[in-house]
């Protein structure tokens, strides 16, 4: 078996490099290639993260068709923001008030949605420790196009409090293209509020192009991500 | 009936204005529940919006046919039930498409929607749409029951299956109506409507606060901005069937209006005023409280 894994491997223009790497991190055992039998007893190799995942890159996706739909579009997506239920430091707990009677953020269009599929708003609530990162993004990459990335907090801007910590990352910039931080450690509702707000001029003005920006320099936030996330055991853009 | 090509513009025209109306109204049934919870809530124009912002997403990703396919049969199942069931009774223009059976192809348009959704939710692949669908069929079939029991006790009451002559046998005086003359079918009828309308208490299946949000887990751009207009198309046309069955039909546009905000306002009373059922809790709710209820209609007739 493992002579036909590695044929195979090295049939493929990255495969070497990728046995390799394969074999440095520590790739949880359901992901690991292995012979698999088939319905009519032929047997054959499937290999986890290449046979069951798209491997494609994302791309960039150009606005609508003429300027006026496309600012009618980027209205509605101003207007209509639907933030990931994604919490990850403590400015998680200010977001919370916002669903409540005192500040009611479903004023502005902004609601929750508990599935990144359907949300367009990432909220970054704080320090992200490596680990949490690799869930962000592969949350944030779940996300369709257009989408939003908003900072909260001086963790996400330059480490804040956690500036020497062994295991948060100091600019989320570097992981994931931001739109907005919002400062503050931590940033009260009302600086919340006022941070969707300027987004959504961001949006309106057509400048919050994050998604893009990610498919255009892929290659730069990849090589970043994983220069931290050491234990690197998911398909490069989760589809 | 005898099929005429104006029917298909006034169909259209119909269903617009349900469109419409239906977006307005559950924004506005949004509001109201916030404004119970002291909130000021969702602008009345949002779901415009929101529809909007969803056909507007730029990119996709698709799971298989069917999964392209859910989306659509749900709308289908909104859409001919709207057309299928008189509007208006006694207009020519927004009978739409009723027929002498139509009775029995309504009732299974309630349906459709569900089975559609199932097989694309359950293509997705995902956890939470499989424990959803199974979650959502199973509290769905049991509201259904009741409502099955009512309509067969007003269908045998009335000797008929086409909703417009039981409309016409209603009318004349408010007492007329089934609500009077069947109060037991009506009663198990508007509890299986609590049901079907997935707001609280029966909401467990799709509210967005549960962690699986439900079948449309997966569901993105376009697909759901699809179901979010089935999502305002199906309440109002089941709200006309009941409207029609038991409450005297509507034969004018406000009167429409009216008794259907009045229907959808009781599924958010009762809503408001009453925390969320367990799927295990409201399928026992149903078999005790209102599955008795549908079945005593029928022995009542
Ligand atoms: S900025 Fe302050 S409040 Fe926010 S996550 Fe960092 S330490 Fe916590």
């Amino acid at each position: 078996m493992k002579d036909e894994l590695d044929k195979r491997l090295d049939n493929q223009p990255d495969g070497p490099e990728r046995r390799g790497s394969l074999k440095d991190i520590p790739v949880r055992e359901e992901l690991l290639p292995r012979w698999v039998k088939g319905p009519e007893g032929q047997e054959y190799v499937v290999e986890p993260l290449q046979d069951y995942f798209c491997q494609a890159g994302p791309t960039v996706q150009t606005p609508a068709y003429t300027r006026i739909i496309e600012d009618l579009f980027n209205w509605a997506r101003a207007e209509s923001l639907w933030i990931l239920g994604f919490g990850t430091g403590c400015g998680a707990i200010e977001m919370r008030p916002l669903m409540t009677p005192r500040f009611d953020a479903y004023r502005y269009g902004i609601q929750w949605r508990p599935t990144p599929r359907q949300a367009n708003l990432f909220v970054i609530s704080g320090y992200l420790s490596v680990k949490t990162l690799k869930r962000a993004i592969r949350s944030y990459e779940q996300m369709q196009n257009p989408k939003y990335v908003v900072g909260l907090g001086s963790c996400t801007i330059n480490g804040g409090m956690y500036w020497d910590s062994y295991n948060t990352i100091k600019r989320l910039d570097d992981y994931l293209p931001v739109d907005l931080y919002i400062t503050g450690c931590m940033p009260r509702p009302e600086a919340l509020l006022q941070g969707f707000d300027d987004l959504k001029k961001l949006i309106r003005a057509g400048k919050a192009e994050g998604a893009n920006h990610y498919a255009e320099h892929f290659d730069w936030y990849k090589a970043n991500q994983k220069r931290v996330i050491k234990d690197w055991d998911m398909p490069d853009y989760s589809w | 009936m005898q099929f005429e090509w104006i029917m298909v513009p006034y169909s259209l025209l119909t269903l617009f204005i349900v469109v419409n109306y239906g977006l307005l109204l559950t924004a506005l049934m949004q509001k109201i529940g916030a404004r119970v919870g002291r909130r000021h809530g969702i602008p009345i124009w949002q779901n415009y919006v929101d529809l909007i912002k969803n056909y507007g997403i730029r990119s996709s990703i698709t799971h298989g046919v069917m999964f392209y396919l859910g989306p659509v049969f749900r709308l289908t199942g909104g859409v001919g039930l709207l057309l299928f069931v008189p509007t208006l009774y006694g207009s020519e223009m927004f009978s739409n498409l009723s027929f002498a059976g139509d009775l029995i192809l309504a009732l299974y348009f309630i349906f459709f929607g569900s089975l559609g959704m199932a097989l694309g939710a359950g293509e997705s692949g995902h956890p939470h749409s499989a424990i959803g669908v199974s979650r959502g069929l199973s509290q769905v079939t049991t509201a259904e029951l009741p409502f099955a029991l009512a309509v067969f006790a007003i269908a045998l009451q009335y000797q008929t299956l086409s909703v417009t002559e039981i409309v016409a046998a209603q009318q004349g005086s408010v007492w007329n109506w089934t609500l009077f003359t069947n109060p037991l079918a009506v009663a198990a009828a508007m509890l299986s409507f609590l049901g079907s309308m997935m707001r609280p208490p029966f909401d467990v299946v799709l509210a967005p606060q549960e962690i699986p949000i439900g079948p449309p887990t997966e569901y993105h751009s376009s697909y759901l901005a699809l179901m979010q207009t089935n999502r305002v198309i199906f309440p109002i046309a089941k709200i006309v069937v009941y409207m029609n069955l038991f409450f005297g039909g509507a034969a004018t546009w406000p009167v429409f209006f009216l008794k259907v905000f009045l229907i959808y306002f009781f599924s958010l009373f009762v809503g408001v005023v009453f925390p969320r059922f367990r799927v295990e809790q409201s399928v026992r709710w149903f078999l005790v409280w209102a599955l008795p209820l549908g079945i005593a209609a029928i022995l009542v007739v």
